[in-house]
């Protein structure tokens, strides 16, 4: 038997689910976050025979959702109102101390916006997440950096 | 930027009910190889493994489920998801066995998790209909292996579908009950339901 063989689907959802969908709430926001996840998993369900990494599921499903991540900003931003939707389409009550925080986000680059939460919600290492999003360890510090510099300028 | 963690807050809740959505959804969808879907029965939990040739397999709650379902991911396909109305036939006929309304299965298999040995096995086993049974060595001889009670004692053993492919009529020569891998207490269970044994 191969140690490494592809363990059922099941499994890969039921461990994976969380942490997916941790990335997404940060990532595109908690009002998008069901859509998204929905298409993160229907798109891994269909690639996943074709997998080669069973080492690394983790690794492979966010992959999978950075790009879905990415896809929705650059499809909203393709939308003339998207930005002020963005802003204004985040469901927390008035007064949250966390609003202004939310703004900030929403107002990131998409490539910024997944870096930062691969780094800063998921602690995941340079490495990692360079290996995630296709890119050199390099990049991915660049990415994360500016993006934290962005948000801090932004918050009040 | 600790706080940036307080933005995925309810994540683990969120995620429990968006992963039931997507089961569903992926059912319906026909990207699903191996569909899975349980019934309680009055021998424990079962669980059925259909795939679009037909049920592969019936896993006993005493089995390793884990264990059972990483064979189905890789001897079938990874694509082994919980897709209950897709397992409706065979739900339905198993629960129609057990309160006595249905003797025969009507229901496509698939073999894929046999070896041709086993195969030829269940062949053979499937002609002892409800409240009958045989022996190993009847189906040995019936082989044209007469010698090989032993080895169809095994491949009964490996029968991926049991109940479905009544494994369970099949004893040894002095009537004693011998083995199953459900555990002997479902296989006389099962010959009772059928009127085999003596209740």
């Amino acid at each position: 038997m191969d140690t490494h063989a592809l363990p059922p689907f099941e499994r890969l959802l039921q461990e994976q689910r969380t942490t997916v969908m941790r990335f997404l709430l940060v990532a595109v926001g908690p009002e998008d976050a069901d859509d998204v996840f929905q298409e993160t998993f229907l798109s891994a369900l269909k690639a996943y025979p074709r997998c080669d990494d069973p080492r690394h599921l983790d690794r492979w499903i966010l992959r999978i959702a950075s790009r879905k991540a990415i896809d929705h900003h650059r499809r909203r931003a393709a939308r003339p109102v998207a930005s002020a939707e963005i802003t204004g389409g985040v469901a927390d009550p008035p007064g949250d101390p966390d609003d202004d925080l939310w703004r900030a986000v929403a107002a990131l680059p998409p490539k910024q916006r997944v870096a930062v939460v691969h780094r800063h919600v998921l602690d995941r290492p340079y490495a990692e997440i360079a290996a995630i999003l296709g890119s050199s360890e390099e990049a991915a510090r660049s990415s994360v950096s500016a993006g934290l510099k962005r948000l801090r300028e932004q918050m009040p | 930027m600790k706080e940036l963690k307080r933005l995925a807050n309810g994540a683990p809740e969120r995620a429990a009910s968006a992963a039931s959505v997507f089961v569903a959804r992926a059912g319906q969808d026909g990207s699903v190889d191996v569909a899975l879907g349980d019934l309680d029965s009055p021998i424990g939990r079962l669980t059925v493994a259909v795939t679009p040739r037909g049920l592969a397999r019936v896993i006993f709650e005493s089995e390793d489920r884990d264990g059972a379902l990483q064979d189905l991911a890789e001897r079938l396909s990874p694509r082994v998801l919980e897709a209950p109305e897709v397992t409706d036939a065979a739900r339905r006929q198993l629960e129609a066995y057990f309160v006595g309304t249905l003797r025969r299965f009507d229901l496509a298999l698939d073999r894929r998790l046999m070896s041709r040995f086993v195969g030829e096995v269940m062949r053979r086993t499937e002609r002892v209909g409800f409240g009958e049974m045989s022996t190993y060595g009847q189906i040995a001889r019936d082989l044209g292996r007469p010698t090989a009670s032993r080895a169809v004692g095994a491949a009964l053993g490996a029968n991926p579908i049991p109940i479905v492919l009544p494994c369970h009529r099949i004893v040894g020569a002095n009537g004693r009950l011998t083995g199953y891998a459900g555990g002997l207490d479902r296989k006389e269970f099962l010959l009772r339901l059928e009127g085999s044994l003596a209740v």
